[in-house]
């Protein structure tokens, strides 16, 4: 047996080596990097083609925007340096700020931002509307351009700094000029980050390193107003799908900020002395109900109304995030905490009344058609929410048919207008943050164009001219009557439910500093100590 | 022996063509419809329309699969509908990391193994072998993510020896690329350990009655020299085989265990690409696999003749 | 892939004669006592689960989300009556009670076990038995199995769930495809070898019509070895529909399988590991247990394997 027992040994003695050694040899960080983990993982990179956050979030990591909101919502220039409106309010006169550079060096010209205003407004749903009063954008000089309304609005300053999907960033002429629905090639910005594309790799990680020619604004960063200044050298966003073990990683200090961690997790977090939670976008999220009107029995207004009295936000809240602390259950529809919220035309609704959804089934002459009800499971914030909405469904008298598939397939389905059995869909449930619904016209679901409208197609002529007064409407107090009532038409027509409002923290290591409060996470100002 | 070498490659290539044939068939049986999937949330029918007359998607099936075998045959898997970019670039970034894990698995597996089982058989109904067997029908009953996530509960969060996840270059550091290996290739292994020790046990259980062994002891060779030079090399043959029908599982386990320790490798590639329905990628990790399948088990094969003399091509 | 196959297949099974009283020896290995008696009595289980004291496995609760075990909950009957109910096994994170979840997922995961093992078993029956029959058959079925064959099981079962929405009659085809070829090849080399036998020519010679032959000649040397291949196939079949729900592309969590259960419950791991604990043992035992089974019954049934211990 020596022979064997030799062996075993050698054995032994070259794995306790080897492990030694792996200790041994690792490689110092000399720059400064944040290893991140956003919610998502990076494939697509053009922040107007697509409305997905983690691609919004890569733009403001690239590209500025002329303006922005602030920490308390007020709009503040960013790229613009100064700017005057006429006194018949139908010319705005917009001037650059000095040292705006592309990340490939030629200063950035108002002719970019003609261009990129026009490619993003082709998009956007408040960008149509803009659209829809402009006569004409365009550059007088190499810093200043201007915008000729038809008749006054008050959207002009409130579309160009839009802070979420899709974002009004600038870009080079030359890539403005991509046709909207074709994905950009070039990711050329003028923004505090520069994007690494020879280290991008999709499905793993994608890599930023600060843009030392960037000039920030001299004010101090506010919200996604003021100067952007970056601390750190680098920015890498991993990949890793498994939550469980995005926060293992966390707390192991092979990661160094969690984006989305999972509330369930958070009493984890919460314990270690080495992770603190921020609390930045403190308007939070919204959940939302889309009902497709084109298919039977959502044609009818009545069934569609049973809908507010069946549900009830604290079900799906709990449902989902769980923790009281870090949701709240909130009936305004343009998300409280805004100028807009209020509760008008909500009572009684978002109170589980099942006799009364039962009984405006019954009017509606509800036939007992299965309601095709879409669920998509990858998602955590997400896959909880069509469950609690089919067992709220049920009490109230409908039936359900609830299918279970991926993001993407939900994403695929919802543009299909075919009958539900055939392909199509009659509801499904989705989250939007707090900064994309504050008002009618920039929430798009409000849109009741009919075929104009997003997926659902509300067709309300009523909706649509309240939508249109808000456009035009620039004085805040009679801003805040219309929103009222565009919500009493909303409990009427029902383009969508809102089921209340949730917050996500981020999780980050001590060690991380500068987390500013914002609706969307940005990389500026953070530092690593 | 080249000739036999030559034939066999030959041979490959008719599997592998039934193989390139399901592949394309199975990924266009699908009612997901990839162009919508491209065009995006926003598009309307034109657009998608139009996607799908670009990538080819509405002409007629043979023809597709015509074009698609020629462009193949030129090494051009085409681009990912989900990854924008090229699958054969996908597939060359992420070939480092799989193979990494796949060969530490195999070296760690066997190295385990194969002693294990040969003192198993040695020690023949005493509590090893008891334990070993145990052990290895144990090895194939557990999934393997339950065993990733206790060896990571154990190993890298209670006693913090080793890191939670993650995957470094080989370019980057041999320390830490053996390092973050080693949860991941143990997690991967204990289901081939299970096999090898087990296969190992029998082998040399059957050969340890043989009349040549009884010889040796009786011409005085020490047990260990008995055991490894005799009994380990006529049971070579069913263990090497093993070793070859084991990638296939290792396979497998390599998408589960990519998953979970956040390795950028071909497994969770896959993993992407089928919940995105990303069917160039799908079917050009596919036909990689199985090639690689194949190729493995000609090896194994052509090693039998390094074991057993009187095997000859 | 059915690796507990392997073993199976590397010493191809040779036709078991039937000997009598082999029930009896088949019995009286302690493998398969004790492999089938705990398959017997999670298979019981599953039967019997509406009267294990559970709860509808898809009722949602959320304001009683990830409660651990033991927690105390009254339920509102129908009639109004309430009754206090523990949560023995805690709850998931949509409220479902974890242990009735477990319970009702012993039936499902089994019926998975077995389904793929029947269809394989059976539809390899048949194609091997063309094969091995029909001559001119024989070369292009062999290459088709050849070619399922080099696909990883694994990768044809993701391609062939993400064909279609997932369900339990998508995920079942998924598995039973892959275990299809090593089937076939087993009965064809058994065809293959009866067919040489001389009391078989002898009654071709006499006149005896093909089905009879193949049912009073061939059928019976399968049994044995078929019988012990099922037994593995489903145990495999079992862990790959865990696998498959862990990628996220298995069946739909309103039917609770084991390997859906824990699926949901991973990325809570460390604060709630009930998700994953029960049912991960409950499965392990049950795998445990069919490959058990399926060594003891190789033992008995197969002479070759006889000898060796």
């Amino acid at each position: 047996m020596g022979y064997l027992r030799k062996c075993t040994a050698a054995a032994v003695a070259v794995g306790a080596l080897t492990w030694a050694a792996t200790w041994a040899v690792t490689p110092a960080h000399a720059q400064k990097t944040l290893r991140a983990v956003m919610h998502s993982d990076l494939k697509i990179v053009d922040p107007i083609w697509t409305t997905a956050y983690i691609v919004r979030n890569h733009g403001y990591m690239v590209y500025d925007t002329l303006f922005a909101q602030d920490e308390k919502g007020e709009i503040k220039p960013q790229m613009v340096d100064k700017y005057e409106v006429a006194a018949d309010k139908l010319t705005y006169t917009f001037t650059l700020r000095d040292g705006l550079a592309w990340h490939d060096g030629p200063p950035v010209k108002a002719e970019d931002c003609v261009a990129s205003i026009k490619r993003w407004a082709a998009k956007d749903a408040t960008g149509q509307k803009m659209m829809s009063f402009v006569a004409s954008i365009d550059a007088v000089n190499d810093t200043t351009f201007t915008v000729k309304l038809k008749e006054p609005t008050g959207l002009v300053l409130i579309a160009l700094s839009k802070p979420s999907s899709n974002v009004p960033f600038m870009m080079p002429k030359r890539v403005a000029e991509t046709d909207p629905n074709t994905q950009l090639s070039d990711f050329t910005g003028s923004g505090p980050f520069i994007f690494k594309r020879d280290e991008w790799k999709p499905g793993d990680k994608a890599v930023y390193v600060k843009n030392e020619k960037y000039k920030p604004r001299a004010e101090p960063a506010s919200g996604l107003a003021g100067g952007k200044v970056v601390k750190v050298d680098r920015v890498e966003w991993r990949a890793i799908s498994d939550h469980q073990q995005a926060i293992n990683a966390l707390l192991a200090g092979e990661i160094d900020y969690v984006e989305t961690p999972k509330h369930d997790l958070l009493p984890l977090l919460k314990k270690d002395a080495n992770i603190k939670l921020w609390d930045y976008n403190p308007l939070g999220n919204q959940y939302t109900f889309r009902p497709n009107q084109l298919q039977k029995p959502f044609d009818n207004v009545k069934v569609r109304q049973a809908l507010w009295y069946a549900f009830n936000q604290k079900d799906f809240l709990d449902g989902v995030i769980g923790n009281p602390d870090y949701y709240k259950t909130c009936k305004a529809m343009f998300v409280c905490g805004t100028p807009l919220a209020s509760e008008k035309g909500m009572d009684g609704l978002l109170e589980s009344n099942f006799a009364k959804a039962q009984a405006l089934l019954k009017e509606g002459g509800y036939d007992g058609t299965p309601i095709v009800l879409m669920h998509s499971t990858d998602l955590d914030v997400l896959s909880n929410l069509a469950p609690v909405a089919k067992s709220l469904m049920e009490k109230a008298g409908f039936k359900v048919d609830m299918q279970s598939m991926d993001w993407q397939t939900v994403v695929a389905r919802r543009a299909k207008k075919d009958p539900a059995n055939a392909g199509g869909w009659h509801a499904f449930l989705t989250s939007w943050v707090a900064a994309d619904i504050t008002n009618p016209v920039m929430a798009a679901y409000f849109n009741s164009a009919c075929d104009k409208a997003l997926f659902g197609w509300p067709c309300d002529p009523e909706m649509e001219k309240l939508r249109d007064q808000f456009a035009r409407e620039t004085d805040p107090a009679k801003q805040k009557l219309i929103a009222e009532a565009v919500q009493i038409q909303a409990t009427q027509s029902t383009s969508h439910i809102n089921l209340g409002q949730w917050y996500q923290p981020i999780a980050a290591r001590k060690s991380v500093a500068g987390i500013l409060t914002t609706p969307v996470p940005v990389f500026w100002n953070i530092a690593i100590q | 022996m080249y000739a036999y070498v030559l034939r066999r490659l030959a041979a490959t290539i008719p599997v592998m063509l039934i193989v390139a044939v399901l592949v394309f068939l199975m990924l266009r049986l699908t009612p997901s419809d990839p162009a919508a999937i491209i065009a995006g949330d926003n598009a309307n029918s034109e657009q998608v329309a139009e996607i799908r007359n670009r990538l080819g998607l509405d002409q007629p099936i043979l023809t597709q699969f015509v074009i698609w075998m020629g462009k193949l045959l030129h090494g051009d898997l085409g681009e990912s509908f989900f990854f924008k970019k090229q699958v054969a670039e996908l597939i060359a970034d992420r070939l480092e990391p799989t193979v990494s894990l796949a060969l530490f698995t195999i070296v760690l597996a066997v190295a385990i193994a194969v002693p294990l089982g040969v003192l198993a058989a040695y020690r023949h109904g005493s509590w090893l072998d008891r334990i070993v067997m145990g052990f290895s029908v144990l090895g194939f009953s557990v999934p393997v993510f339950v065993i990733g996530y206790l060896l990571i509960y154990v190993f890298a969060i209670e006693l913090n020896w080793l890191p939670v996840q993650g995957y470094q270059r080989i370019g980057q550091g041999v320390g830490g690329w053996l390092q973050r290996l080693i949860l991941p290739a143990m997690t991967l292994s204990v289901v081939l350990i299970a096999l090898i020790a087990r296969i190992t046990r029998t082998s040399v259980l059957e050969v340890m009655n043989e009349d040549y062994i009884r010889t040796a002891r009786a011409k005085g060779q020490t047990e260990s020299r008995v055991l490894v030079r005799h009994a380990l090399a006529n049971a070579a043959v069913p263990i090497v085989t093993v070793i070859g029908l084991g990638v296939a599982a290792l396979i497998g386990g390599v998408v589960v265990t990519e998953s979970v320790f956040t390795i950028p490798g071909l497994g969770r590639l896959t993993v992407d690409a089928v919940l995105a329905r990303d069917y160039p990628t799908i079917q050009a990790v596919i036909l990689l696999f199985s090639l690689a399948y194949v190729l493995i088990n000609l090896l194994v094969d052509l090693t039998y003749t390094f074991f057993d003399p009187r095997i000859r091509y | 892939m059915s690796v507990e196959a392997l073993p199976a297949e590397i010493a191809e099974v040779a036709p078991a004669a039937r000997r009598p009283g082999t029930l009896r020896i088949v019995l009286r290995n302690p493998s398969v006592l004790i492999g089938a008696t705990i398959v017997a009595f999670l298979a019981i289980v599953g039967v019997v689960a509406p009267w294990l004291g559970t709860i509808d496995p898809a009722e949602i609760n959320p304001v009683f989300r990830n409660k651990k075990p033991g927690v105390e909950r009254t339920i509102r009957g129908d009639d109004g009556k309430e009754t206090a109910f523990v949560h023995r096994f805690g709850t998931d994170s949509l409220g479902r009670d974890v242990y009735s979840r477990v319970v009702y997922g012993a039936r499902v995961s089994l019926i998975i076990g077995v389904t793929v093992a029947v269809l394989s078993v059976a539809v390899g029956l048949t194609i091997g038995l063309i094969a091995g029959y029909i001559r001119w058959l024989d070369g292009i079925i062999m290459r088709v199995m050849d070619g399922l064959m080099a696909i990883p099981a694994i990768l044809l079962a993701m391609g062939v769930v993400s064909l279609s929405r997932a369900g339990l009659l998508a995920v079942v085809i998924a598995i039973v495809i892959p275990e299809i070829p090593r089937v076939v090849r087993l009965v064809r080399a058994i065809v293959l070898s009866i067919r040489e036998e001389p009391y078989v020519e002898a009654a071709i010679t006499v006149g005896t019509p093909t089905p009879l032959l193949l049912v009073r000649h061939v059928l019976p040397n399968t049994i044995a070895p078929l019988i012990v291949q099922g037994t593995f196939i489903c145990g495999s079949a079992i862990l790959i529909e865990a696998i498959l729900s862990f990628l996220g592309i298995g069946i739909p969590p309103e039917t609770p399988t084991w390997g859906n259960i824990m699926a949901e419950g991973r990325s809570l791991f460390r604060i709630h590991p009930h998700n994953i604990f029960y049912p991960g043992v409950c499965l392990a035992f049950a795998v445990l247990a069919i490959n058990m089974l399926g060594d003891g019954l190789r033992d008995t049934l197969d002479p070759r394997f006889a000898k060796r211990v």
